[in-house]
């Protein structure tokens, strides 16, 4: 059946070739092979009617092989024309051995704000080498059956956040929150860099701790683990042995009433659970204080250097950059929102109350990705791993501050 | 005089294939990594530096202190593994080979069956049964009335290792008994009759005449139980993920070496660190081996019969 199925597209695609040998071709690389049918069916098909001549192959590779195979590929010349960019260090990389060419003339770059295009920079921000896809936003989502039932409106403020947790856990209807400890990222992305950013905030805090200014040890890098710790009474019997599906699996078998999350969930949440579902950005120390989200930029795409259809290419990653691709996108794939500065139109309801936060928060992304993760001991990981402790209070929110501290001093100079 | 003894071409011919076939796939990538692990990068050229990386793997304070963990880990795995898995498979051998048991084809079926099946399988299976939310371990503890001994053994440090071990255990205690009964089955019959002639049956026939001529299978099986556990890193890696949770409390040379080799997350791989622990790892292995070999194998008295 699969094969069947290859082999169509096959066929189709050196059929296609043939018939319009004149065209332009454009190959994509990508590691998104689930978004393969929005490619074909919704994407390529929108940009090809509005520029006749050029033909697109979005060529996806498996996630876990992508880097590997494309650096292979771009090494032996063999790269589409069209490279899905990751986040920072393994991008920068392709940009740095000449891999990728520099876009930051594009027109439709301005359509981006200095966040969005920040991880896919050169450190200093000289030159831009992806156009901003999409981000993943950080936040909570509930269950909004339990809130209606137990009398419980949505959180605004930590305390009051700290109340519903109380009110849900003595009720004992539901477990007040469904996080594990075992696959310790979940800890780091969905807890610290969640609810971090108003602390230490956004983005002032983010690139203070990148120029040296800001130590890992200060109260507003410690405070996140501190409320960190408090997550513990509020989890799950045995949550130190539940994994990342059991949480997923807790919340949509309607178990559990609220789930720290990212906005990639919504799709799978939306089939899954049976319940109405609401979503609120990490509560802020006092009503009325500015509120900062995780907007963690994913994904981008970049031009391969060496491509023979530089013109095409760009016109391609023009169209990319502009509102009508941000809206087909958006909406193909709710949860993965655009970077586009141009407001989206979103038809989830879920998706809406995500990206709804840009207008009135500040958006940052995780502290942890640029360049504080390259080199060892590694930022990102020692993070994980001291989240974890945190919550099981197996480490102090200090120690944890400490530590990560000096593993990051003891590499990266302005930090020393 | 005799004639001189002609070549023996065949010799050479029939080691050939293999021996070419070992060269290619396990001596000359061998003597790769040993080479890898004294290179490093400068920048964007790869250039010699000695002993430098095991001066970091061993020196720096974070490298070494992660280092002596897996490494102790490693071990902790092994010596569960020898307490439990090797007498449990012998004293399984022992019953398995008593005449007046019944369905002892069966029996031996269904303890080797575990080790069969894929680290995958066993991995996924156990963290379901020891699920604090899912598992049947809780239900079935509270059925016999000691529920109150549950605990996530897999999340929490003191318990995760000794649970994998027993996990691990668990699947190849097989492997043991099955070589054990074989050892067993090849002791002479006339070899048991003296000893029935002297008076010596059941347990002390066991003790005294069994397992003296069973001594060489156990050696065996140490050391192989020994190789096994100190390239382990499957069952580790299928039940807790790369980063060996809780806290690193799992962490066993295997999963340090795949961590530094292939790199975890943002962390970019690192061939040559990742050489340099696999070179370790190696040494390790080798002075075990080379220890049983010289010193315990040569010392066991063999009977022929």
């Amino acid at each position: 059946m699969t094969k069947t199925f290859r082999f169509a597209l096959l066929a189709s695609t050196l059929l296609g070739g043939a018939a319009s040998a004149q065209d332009v071709t454009l190959t994509i690389e990508s590691w998104r092979n689930d978004d393969l049918t929005i490619w074909q069916d919704t994407i390529i098909p929108a940009f090809e009617a509005a520029n006749p001549g050029i033909k697109v192959v979005f060529a996806p590779t498996a996630p876990a092989e992508y880097n590997a195979a494309l650096n292979s590929k771009l090494a032996a010349g063999s790269a589409g024309d069209l490279i899905t960019c990751r986040p920072f260090d393994a991008s920068l990389e392709l940009y740095n051995q000449g891999h990728l060419a520099d876009l930051s003339g594009l027109a439709s770059m301005a359509n981006f704000s200095p966040v969005a295009k920040s991880a896919w920079q050169t450190d200093d921000g000289s030159a831009t080498f992806c156009v901003p896809m999409a981000s993943v936003i950080h936040g909570f989502i509930y269950n909004k059956d339990a809130f209606d039932a137990l009398g419980i409106a949505v959180p605004t403020t930590r305390d009051e956040f700290f109340a519903a947790l109380d009110k849900i856990k003595a009720d004992g209807t539901y477990i007040p929150m469904a996080m594990g400890t075992n696959d310790q990222w979940e800890a780091a992305t969905m807890g610290y860099n969640n609810i971090g950013p108003n602390y230490w905030k956004g983005e002032e805090g983010r690139l203070a701790l990148i120029k040296g200014e800001q130590k890992l040890t200060d109260a507003q890098w410690v405070a996140p683990f501190e409320e960190l710790a408090r997550w513990k009474d509020y989890l799950g019997d045995g949550f130190e042995a539940q994994t990342y599906p059991d949480s997923q699996n807790l919340f949509t078998l309607g178990r559990a009433a609220i789930y720290p999350a990212g906005s990639w969930e919504i799709s799978g949440f939306n089939a899954q659970a049976q319940f109405a579902m609401g979503a609120f950005p990490p509560p802020v120390a006092a009503a009325g204080d500015t509120c900062y989200i995780s907007d963690h930029t994913d994904i981008a795409i970049g031009m391969n250097a060496k491509s023979p259809n530089a013109e095409a290419a760009k016109t391609f990653l023009e169209w990319v950059g502009s509102p009508e691709f941000a809206t087909l996108y958006a909406n193909a794939l709710p949860g993965f929102f655009s970077l586009n500065s141009t407001p989206v139109e979103m038809q989830d309801p879920l998706a809406q109350e995500f990206v709804s936060w840009r207008g009135k928060c500040q958006s940052t992304i995780r502290s942890t990705y640029q360049i504080l993760s390259r080199g060892t001991p590694n930022l990102e990981n020692e993070t994980w791993n001291a989240s974890a402790n945190v919550i099981k209070g197996t480490e102090t929110p200090a120690d944890a501050g400490k530590r990560l501290q000096d593993g990051l001093a003891s590499w990266y100079e302005p930090q020393k | 005089m005799a004639s001189r003894r002609p070549v023996r071409w065949h010799i050479g011919v029939f080691l050939a294939p293999a021996v070419l076939v070992y060269t290619a796939i396990m001596i000359i990538p061998l003597f790769g990594t040993l080479n890898l692990s004294l290179y490093n990068l400068d920048g964007q050229n790869r250039i010699f530096v000695g002993l430098a990386n095991f001066a970091t793997l061993f020196g720096d304070p974070r490298w070494s202190g992660a280092f002596w963990n897996a490494l102790w880990n490693n071990c902790w795995f092994f010596i569960i593994h020898m307490l439990v898995q090797n007498p449990i498979g012998i004293l399984l051998a022992a019953l398995l080979s008593s005449p007046r048991l019944r369905m002892a084809a069966f029996y031996r079926t269904a303890i080797f069956i575990p080790t069969i099946l894929s680290f995958v399988i066993v991995g996924f299976v156990w963290k379901l049964i020891l699920s604090p939310i899912w598992g049947i371990a809780p239900g079935m503890l509270g059925a016999v009335g000691l529920q109150s001994l549950f605990a996530p053994w897999l999340g929490k440090e003191e318990y995760a290792l000794t649970t994998l071990a027993l996990i691990s255990v668990w699947q190849f205690v097989g492997i043991p008994m099955m070589l054990i009964y074989a050892a067993l089955l090849s002791i002479p019959d006339d070899v048991i009759e003296a000893a029935e002639m002297d008076g010596l049956t059941g347990w002390s026939q066991f003790w005294k005449i069994k397992l003296p001529l069973i001594l060489p299978s156990i050696g065996i099986i140490s050391i192989l139980t020994f190789v096994g556990n100190f390239n382990a890193f499957d069952l580790i890696y299928v039940a807790q993920g790369a980063l060996a949770g809780p806290d690193f409390s799992t962490d066993i040379l295997g999963t340090f070496l795949y961590r530094t080799f292939f790199g975890f997350q943002l962390q970019l791989g690192d061939p040559h660190m990742g050489a340099a622990i696999a070179t370790a790892m190696f040494g390790i292995i080798l002075v075990g081996v080379c220890i049983y070999l010289f010193g315990i194998q040569t010392r066991l008295r063999r009977y022929q019969f």
